[in-house]
């Protein structure tokens, strides 16, 4: 059993914020709201849920994460290079053109990327085929898969939450960062969202809600795969644009970034020195 | 055809421990001996097309060689996106195979005609297409497209197809072969129009008419060689598909062809046209509605020479 510091742990979470906050600054690029929201689902991920070595990024025994709202790349991007994946520095070339860290990420851009994504759906399914691969050649690796709310939305969703359970994909998890919101609106009022556990549960799931910006809960299910049967769904409730206070909860942060001022706020909120 | 690629499948699976077929709720009874043999290495993935696609992507990328398989138009456009992002953006080893292609399944409907996929599929970058014409052919074509190791569709029809080859027959992506070498006009055919194009061929020697027939069974990509060739032998070169002229494999032939700065003026082409069939019957009877019985075909082809001839004097 891994001791995790839980006090390190967050303040890992805040400089990730940070560095997320400098690149949609620098790179003029949107979606900081969603990249925000899912900083300590990954952080929870990368220090301790993942059997993972950013030495070894393809060693074929690790596990896999799915970063399926590839609109959020930039949290992933920030997180694995904090993680040692590759230099921090090369986050300064996020969205530069011809850079190898655009704003929807292509197949292997950086060590760490397992699957290319930005047209949402696609990421479950293809979570499913990688968890079944293991099963088949006696692999102990698992497969979390890394989704938004609007997200499920998408009718390809459903199909593969049809499809693990049948096959009793217990190395397969989902989490869905819940921040509420999608591009145009509230998720819950373009679509009929809610109750999301319950719909994943009445498919097959193991379904779990936790306060998805809370580092202690995330930690302990995140690293949990007790269930001998089935895969798991975590709804983590977050806030769009968590840990900021002039951009949570507020969708204009789709869309928009900050400016230099807002930058310096943010600095001093998130207690960076 | 379904047979042959049913058969074909077992015997890769015997040497190959990386193949598995992923069928969306087709091939009752197909597969039986694949299920018994290798148990494990078939799924019926369920009326899930995406989920099939996306989930091969999966499984390739952790070592399988995944074949996505049920009715064409369900392989094709239905999952569109998950082939070009998880299949080719990704470049994964993946065969893609529809059956009941183009007017295979003619009867059950425009539900289930398939005559845009070659041109859905051709336009996606990275991917291989082929159309086998019989079912010798499909073996071949098969076990070409598993050792490529990268993604191909395959469209095919249904059973009891015209056996055209007698053996196996050798297939490579981007090489076309001669069944007959004539003068006059050469008839490029590609999967399932063999057949006519060989009685097309019987039809227009009545009429002193010599023809080449050759097989293209590789649509991507084309033999371009072979094609130069063709276009330099010949008055008239003709193009068979049973497939949308928009896109397909008659349009990928000028497409090369302007692109070269050739004339295009002795190339024509036949298929099926911008419209949906709403009354239906078996495959012949949505041929000829399209224009594509062996009958309408030679007439058109004749008054096409006659045109070229009067033009050229």
């Amino acid at each position: 059993m891994l001791t995790i510091d839980m006090k390190l742990l967050d303040q890992i979470a805040r400089e990730v914020r940070f560095k997320l906050v400098e690149m949609s600054n620098r790179a003029q690029t949107g979606h900081l709201g969603g990249a925000l929201s899912c900083v300590d689902i990954l952080v929870a991920a990368y220090w301790g849920g993942l059997k993972i070595d950013p030495a070894n990024p393809n060693d074929p025994e690790r596990d896999r994460l799915i970063f399926s709202k590839g609109h959020a790349i930039s949290a992933l991007y920030a997180v694995l290079a904090k993680r040692g994946y590759f230099p921090e520095k090369d986050l300064d070339l996020f969205n530069e053109a011809g850079s190898n860290l655009p704003e929807h990420p292509f197949p292997n851009c950086v060590p760490g990327i397992e699957w290319a994504t930005g047209s949402l759906g696609h990421g479950l399914g293809v979570g499913v085929g990688m968890a079944l691969a293991a099963r088949l050649w006696g692999k102990q690796y698992r497969v979390c898969v890394i989704m938004s709310d609007g997200e499920c939305q998408e009718g390809s969703v459903w199909e593969s939450a049809m499809f693990a359970p049948r096959h009793r994909l217990n190395n397969l998890k989902v989490i869905i960062d819940f921040n509420k919101w999608q591009a145009t609106g509230r998720s819950c009022e373009i679509m009929a969202m809610e109750p999301l556990r319950e719909k994943f549960s009445a498919f097959g799931w193991r379904a779990i809600e936790i306060p998805g910006n809370d580092l202690n809960s995330l930690f302990s299910v995140v690293s949990d795969w007790s269930d001998t049967e089935r895969p798991t769904a975590i709804i983590a409730h977050t806030v769009k644009g968590y840990g900021i206070s002039f951009i949570q909860d507020d969708n204009n942060w789709h869309y928009r970034s900050p400016n230099r001022e807002e930058v310096d706020k943010a600095k001093m909120e998130l207690n960076i020195i | 055809m379904r047979n042959a690629f049913a058969e074909e499948i077992l015997e890769i699976a015997r040497q190959d421990e990386r193949l598995i077929v992923l069928s969306a709720d087709i091939g009752n009874r197909l597969f039986d001996k694949l299920k018994v043999e290798f148990p494990s290495r078939f799924y019926n993935t369920g009326v899930a097309e995406a989920n099939n696609i996306s989930m091969a992507a999966g499984l390739a990328t952790c070592g399988f060689r995944p074949i996505c398989y049920t009715i064409t138009p369900f392989i094709t456009c239905r999952c569109y996106e998950q082939i070009k992002i998880d299949v080719c953006y990704h470049d994964m080893p993946i065969l893609i195979v529809g059956t009941g292609s183009g007017l295979s399944y003619a009867a059950l409907g425009a539900t289930h005609h398939s005559c845009e996929d070659i041109a859905l599929m051709r336009a996606l970058p990275g991917i291989s297409v082929a159309a086998p014409a019989d079912a010798p052919e499909v073996k071949a074509c098969l076990r070409a497209a598993f050792n490529l190791g990268k993604p191909v569709y395959i469209r095919i029809g249904k059973k009891g197809e015209p056996v055209i080859h007698q053996d196996v027959p050798a297939f490579q992506f981007g090489i076309w072969s001669y069944l007959r070498e004539g003068r006059d006009v050469c008839l490029l055919s590609t999967g399932n129009m063999l057949g006519s194009a060989i009685k097309i061929a019987t039809m227009l020697k009545d009429v002193q008419i010599s023809s080449s027939v050759v097989n293209c069974s590789s649509i991507k990509p084309l033999d371009e060689k072979t094609l130069k060739s063709v276009l330099d032998k010949h008055d008239a070169v003709v193009t068979l598909e049973e497939h949308s002229l928009i896109g397909g494999f008659g349009a990928a032939v000028v497409e090369w062809v302007v692109d070269q700065n050739m004339d295009t003026e002795k190339i024509v082409r036949f298929g099926t046209g911008d419209y949906f069939l709403h009354h239906v019957g078996e495959q012949g009877y949505a041929r000829e509605q399209y224009g594509l019985n062996v009958y309408q075909l030679t007439n058109k082809i004749i008054s096409f020479l006659k045109k070229r001839r009067e033009t050229k004097q």
